[in-house]
């Protein structure tokens, strides 16, 4: 009834290429951001704020990022921790050597220096693919880890390659509560999402997707895959590097390369599956679920009077994501972001379906 | 020098056999169901731990015989709750299907048989076997548990040879591996062939697990270790099996040495904190081959231009 899109007519171009053409869907999103940054601070407390939404938007930057390289361009990364580590340490690394620069930039630079890495470690996609192309990537992953552990200048000489960030600022504004950071985050989370909404739609974007569904016809209707592939690594790494700095800077604040070892990867990568390969929505749905049902797992037996060692409850939570994983290809390849699709479309037949 | 060289060569080639084993075990599911089995390293620590536990409570000959039972069912239970749900699919939803396995096989193991460290005991003689004592000064260190795990892998690779090229049934897995559906047109049972090819990988898998656990013990770490099997495919083709022992051997033997030799060269050069490149230099081995020989060493031609 009230998901409706009659009486809404494209009456110019600039509304019939509109990222949300239907009111109701503007309106949610706007409603959302609304909510996330005036309606929560109300109310949120700091354990919601550490431990569930900046880690659930800092993570869905970074799905979000491999995403566009493996559910747009059809590339498979398992380097995505790497390229997250290059980012929070070219970031520190800047933060360190000039002190006095913007944290905009920081993670900017951040983001730069990661897909400069991406790129380079990009350059094999160009002869090999699928799963050759994963074990290249898992070069980068173990190189970059390693690199970062024992490269002392990397590190300004630190033991073991830990380091930390001090105080931030941004714009003279100290982020020193959890609700500042969850705020620039989700300030930062937004303005990139946006970006990358409006990308995949964009030629390039459309590059992607053409290379990922056929790329011998991608080639004949004149699509360059140098072009295609390195510029999806490029821009997939950029979103993946800014993400390992606002992980490293917003939510560990001091850290060490293991904080971005395979296991990772492993964890972004299962994000975009569950969540939907080739969806931006996927992305966020996926980051929610991989992070939340670990939480759940560790309050729910304690809901139900049950007592479960850790460990016990970390088996059970590898059990569930591998059989989620496989549920999931199995039942619904396109993940969470179709459920929400066949959803929406529902609604827009009720209640009088056909 | 000359004695520290071949015994770290020695060492890498036996350390290589174990990679093999591993990497065996991948190119035998590749080989028949063209499915990249990202799981084995789940497998093998799962194997590992099944005859670690029972070997507990009943003679060691018994527990395997269990433990090749558990492997058989379990290739069963994914041949009929994943693959054969996922017949069609792209390989590469296969290879995310099979992470979704390693999960869960490692979650699951660990909830079975618990997550400490377990020894195996082969039975085999802890002390070191001292070869050319007069040659070189100190001789030559060899652990016979290594070349245990030559001799076993050497013996693997004969029976699955013969089982290969000889039996019917190993007639039937190459039709399977050369085309699916003209291998279904003339009766041969797709399932059944799964069955058998993810049976006889859980297998090589319990004698890399127990290899791996007598000399390490056995815990969460071998299913890491096993990536390393990885490289050694792309290193010595995805189709072969002469390749996946000799690509163990290179890449067990290179990243040896290259820690030995590359090691302190390296850290001299760019002030590092310690070696470890052994940690990476397969990988990165592997990345250089795949820019120049993409099928490996021994692989089929792939003609599929990218």
């Amino acid at each position: 009834m009230l998901y409706r899109e009659a009486g809404q007519f494209k009456t110019s171009y600039a509304s019939d290429a509109a990222i949300f053409p239907i009111a109701q869907d503007r309106w949610f999103v706007i409603g959302l951001l609304l909510f996330g940054f005036f309606i929560l601070p109300l109310f949120a407390n700091q354990y919601l704020y550490t431990e569930v939404l900046i880690p659930v938007l800092i993570l869905s930057l970074a799905a979000i990022g491999l995403n566009i390289l493996t559910g747009y361009c059809g590339q498979l990364s398992l380097g995505t921790g790497g390229f997250m580590a290059v980012g929070a340490y070219a970031a520190y690394n800047l933060m360190l050597r000039v002190p006095e620069t913007n944290l905009i930039l920081v993670l900017l630079f951040g983001g730069l220096m990661a897909m400069l890495v991406g790129v380079l470690f990009g350059i094999p996609s160009l002869r090999i693919k699928g799963f050759y192309l994963a074990v290249a990537t898992l070069a980068a992953q173990f190189f970059i880890e390693w690199a970062f552990a024992r490269v002392k200048w990397f590190t300004n000489y630190a033991p073991s390659g830990s380091v930390a960030v001090g105080q931030l600022e941004v714009f003279g504004v100290a982020l020193d509560t959890p609700m500042k950071k969850y705020l620039f985050v989700l300030a930062m989370v937004a303005l990139l999402a946006l970006a990358a909404k409006n990308l995949v739609r964009s030629r390039l974007g459309r590059m992607w997707m053409a290379m990922r569904d056929m790329d011998i016809a991608a080639e004949i209707i004149g699509i360059r895959p140098l072009h295609a592939k390195l510029s999806a690594f490029a821009v997939s790494s950029f979103y993946i590097g800014i993400a390992g700095a606002l992980w490293a800077f917003l939510r560990l604040g001091s850290w060490e390369p293991l904080a971005f070892d395979i296991n990772r990867s492993f964890q972004i990568l299962f994000m975009i599956i569950i969540g939907g390969l080739g969806s931006i929505l996927g992305s966020f749905l996926g980051a929610a679920f991989i992070v939340l049902v670990p939480i759940f797992l560790n309050q729910f037996p304690g809901l139900l009077g049950i007592s479960m060692s850790t460990a016990l409850i970390s088996h059970l939570e590898f059990m569930i994501f591998g059989a989620m994983i496989v549920f999931f290809l199995i039942v619904e390849p396109h993940g969470l972001a179709r459920l929400w699709a066949i959803a929406k479309e529902k609604l827009r037949l009720w209640p009088f379906p056909y | 020098m000359l004695g520290q060289f071949i015994e770290t060569l020695i060492g890498g080639l036996l350390t290589g056999v174990l990679y093999a084993l591993v990497a065996l075990g991948f190119v035998l599911i590749f080989k028949a169901s063209g499915v990249f089995n990202f799981a084995q390293g789940a497998m093998v620590l799962f194997a590992a731990l099944a005859v670690a536990r029972l070997a507990e409570i009943m003679p060691l000959p018994f527990a395997i015989a269990i433990a090749i039972a558990i492997m058989i069912a379990l290739a069963y239970a994914i041949e009929f709750l994943v693959l054969r749900r996922l017949v069609n699919q792209e390989g590469i939803i296969l290879f995310m299907a099979t992470l979704g396995i390693t999960y869960f096989l490692e979650g699951f193991g660990q909830t079975v048989w618990g997550s400490d460290i377990y020894k195996i005991n082969l039975g085999i003689p802890r002390e070191p076997i001292f070869l050319f004592q007069g040659v070189f000064p100190g001789g030559i260190l060899l652990d016979r548990e290594e070349l245990l795990a030559a001799l076993v892998c050497a013996l693997l690779v004969a029976v699955l040879a013969v089982f290969f090229q000889v039996t019917r049934i190993g007639r039937a897995l190459r039709a399977v591996a050369d085309d699916h559906q003209a291998a279904q047109a003339v009766g041969i049972p797709l399932n059944y062939i799964w069955l058998i090819v993810w049976g006889v990988s859980g297998i090589v898998a319990i004698a890399a697990g127990m290899i791996w656990g007598s000399k390490l013990g056995v815990q969460f770490s071998i299913s890491l270790v096993a990536l390393k099997a990885l490289p050694v495919l792309i290193l010595g083709g995805l189709t072969s099996i002469p390749g996946a022992i000799v690509g163990g051997l290179i890449i067990g033997a290179g990243e040896k040495l290259a820690e030995v030799m590359l090691g302190p060269i390296l850290i001299r050069w760019f002030d590092l904190a310690g070696g470890g490149i052994e940690n990476w230099f397969a990988y990165v081995l592997a990345l250089i081959f795949l820019l120049f020989r993409p099928q490996g060493l021994f692989g089929e031609r792939i003609i599929e231009r990218v």
